[in-house]
């Protein structure tokens, strides 16, 4: 199929920047180049002023009363939901659970379909490059239930192993989980491959979709997952707001993962059954500010549009690596080609990551520095931490130019 | 971080005194910082209740290793009671570097490796 681009002559990362307040502000007297976008995103005016708004006018507790402020908030999160569910292609707005982050997300599967669902000698196959988010779970399940986890290899440009993925896969296999985008090498998973393996396979899929739902356009039903997680705080949402798509047949089958008000339907001295979905899994007061926020994000950047924000970050990825590339001193464990996101790791060889992104502080820059919690992952790598620059919409060539100054000059500081 | 500020650091990092383990060592103590991989060991020799002898071997970022050569430096032929009275920010003006807070584990380690070593467990808390 011929690829349209239709890059809008609105999309302009200089105007974009004058939407988040932040980039106002200096850091150590230098303008603030925030390359840290895996961990967390910057936030639009429109967000921060939403939750203001929101505590202002509207605040109340959901579900509970009659009077006009508990049904303006009521709806306001409902709407919230209904924008997640059309922001990733879900047909029903009920499938979406809003938790606090992708982590909880996994945590609600492993708890409400694991403990129930997984036998001993069931395996659980995950992938060598998941963030701990998406391992520590299902270890629990191996205490707990004695299921068996195996993990996907990476071969040696860092992209996922196909060939290992197939062999693991077998009638044993339960689940497969897998991370969309990684957060260190930045690639880009052949999701719909795995999809159609592990339906042949009859197993569930899971996909952690915090490093590639804020970057690419997705669709639940064309990546024919069964449950899809995510973060709203690397999407221009608010902390402490995430959430869970779930098909609706699963959730409807699954007991709750957490008890207690609001999820429930009836409750007696001796028993209670549970609410509709998706209340059942938002046990207590939610989130209700960050949830609008997460709405309001998501409105955001659907006014943009994802297919830009993603050939923007995919310019910035393609100038960074070929600049990076020219300098000997530099490992780099991004793959330097293949679909990737705007994330790119690597390490000056023999100084201490600390010690490189401790000099771009100096200059204003925000990079990652760490084992990005991916410690297996490392391991494979052969490495203990790694330097991370990660783009965003709002990121320029010109910041770009200064990380490689600030890089070149933390190189002449610390070689020995 | 200040690099105009790192000078000694920098000397050290690039040129590391007391490198190396003891065989004979009276005290040896090994300890690290999982998050960020940074491992150092330090060997003391004592003799009449002074420090004799001291080396040091590790890994990771060139502040906590300056920091075990500094350390290693400045307690040779001391009271093992003066070492016990060596205070975080005290090292911290010694090592004479402008880093932020979220380092200070990083340019402390050393010390509580030592003070470990020597007074056992608890004898050292990281403060803020």
């Amino acid at each position: 199929m011929e690829k349209v681009i239709n890059k809008l002559p609105s999309f302009n990362a200089y105007e974009i920047r004058s939407d988040f307040p932040i980039f106002s502000r200096k850091v150590n007297g230098k303008p603030l180049i925030y390359l840290d976008n895996a961990a967390t995103s910057q936030k639009p005016r429109r967000v921060i002023d939403g939750l203001k708004s929101y505590y202002e006018n509207n605040n109340s507790n959901i579900h509970r009363g009659v009077h006009t402020l508990s049904y303006e908030s009521t709806v306001m999160y409902e709407d919230a939901h209904k924008k997640v569910a059309g922001f990733i292609g879900a047909s029903d707005w009920k499938e979406i659970v809003f938790t606090r982050n992708a982590t909880e997300s996994l945590n609600l599967i492993a708890y409400s379909w694991g403990l129930h669902n997984l036998d001993k000698g069931d395996e659980v196959l995950i992938s060598i490059m998941e963030h701990h988010s998406n391992i520590v779970p299902w270890q629990m399940l191996c205490q707990a239930r004695g299921i068996v986890l195996k993990f996907i290899d990476v071969d040696e440009k860092g992209n996922l192993d196909l060939e290992s993925f197939e062999r693991l896969l077998t009638d044993k296999t339960r689940v497969v989980s897998i991370i969309h985008v990684s957060n260190v090498l930045g690639v880009v998973n052949p999701i719909n491959y795995i999809s159609k393996k592990t339906r042949e396979q009859g197993a569930i899929l899971i996909i952690d979709a915090a490093q590639s739902v804020p970057h690419i356009n997705l669709n639940v039903k064309e990546l024919d997952c069964d449950f899809l997680v995510a973060s709203g705080h690397k999407m221009l949402g608010p902390t402490g707001i995430g959430f869970l798509y779930g098909k609706k047949a699963l959730l409807e089958s699954m007991e709750p993962f957490l008890f207690g008000g609001d999820m429930i339907s009836t409750v007696t001295k001796e028993k209670s059954t549970w609410n509709e979905l998706p209340w059942k899994y938002e046990a207590g007061t939610p989130n209700i500010a960050g949830g609008i926020g997460l709405g309001l994000a998501i409105d955001y950047l659907e006014n943009i549009g994802l297919e830009q924000i993603e050939e923007h970050e995919s310019e910035l990825l393609d100038y960074t690596l070929n600049n990076l590339k020219q300098l000997p001193w530099l490992e780099i464990y991004t793959p330097l080609e293949g679909q990737r996101v705007g994330v790119v790791s690597f390490n000056v060889k023999g100084v201490h990551p600390h010690d490189v992104a401790g000099v771009m502080d100096e200059d204003g820059i925000a990079v990652r520095s760490g084992h990005h919690c991916t410690q297996p992952l490392m391991n494979r790598l052969n490495i203990e931490y790694a330097l991370r620059a990660s783009f965003y919409l709002y990121n320029t060539k010109e910041e770009i130019d200064q990380f490689l100054i600030s890089l070149k000059r933390a190189y002449k500081i610390f070689k020995r | 971080m200040n690099v105009d500020q790192m000078e000694l650091v920098l000397d050290h990092y690039k040129n590391p005194r007391n490198s190396g383990t003891l065989s004979n060592a009276d005290f040896s103590h090994e300890e690290g910082i999982p998050s960020c991989g940074d491992k150092i060991r330090i060997d003391i020799k004592v003799s009449d209740d002074k420090i004799v002898e001291a080396k040091f071997c590790g890994k990771g970022c060139a502040i906590s290793q300056a920091a075990a050569s500094i350390l290693t430096e400045m307690i040779q032929g001391m009271d093992l009671n003066s070492i016990k009275d060596m205070d975080g920010q005290q090292f911290l003006e010694t090592l004479g570097v402008n880093i932020s807070p979220i380092r200070y584990k990083c340019a402390l380690l050393a010390l509580k490796v030592l003070k470990t070593g020597v007074f056992g467990d608890n004898s050292f808390e990281y403060e803020h």
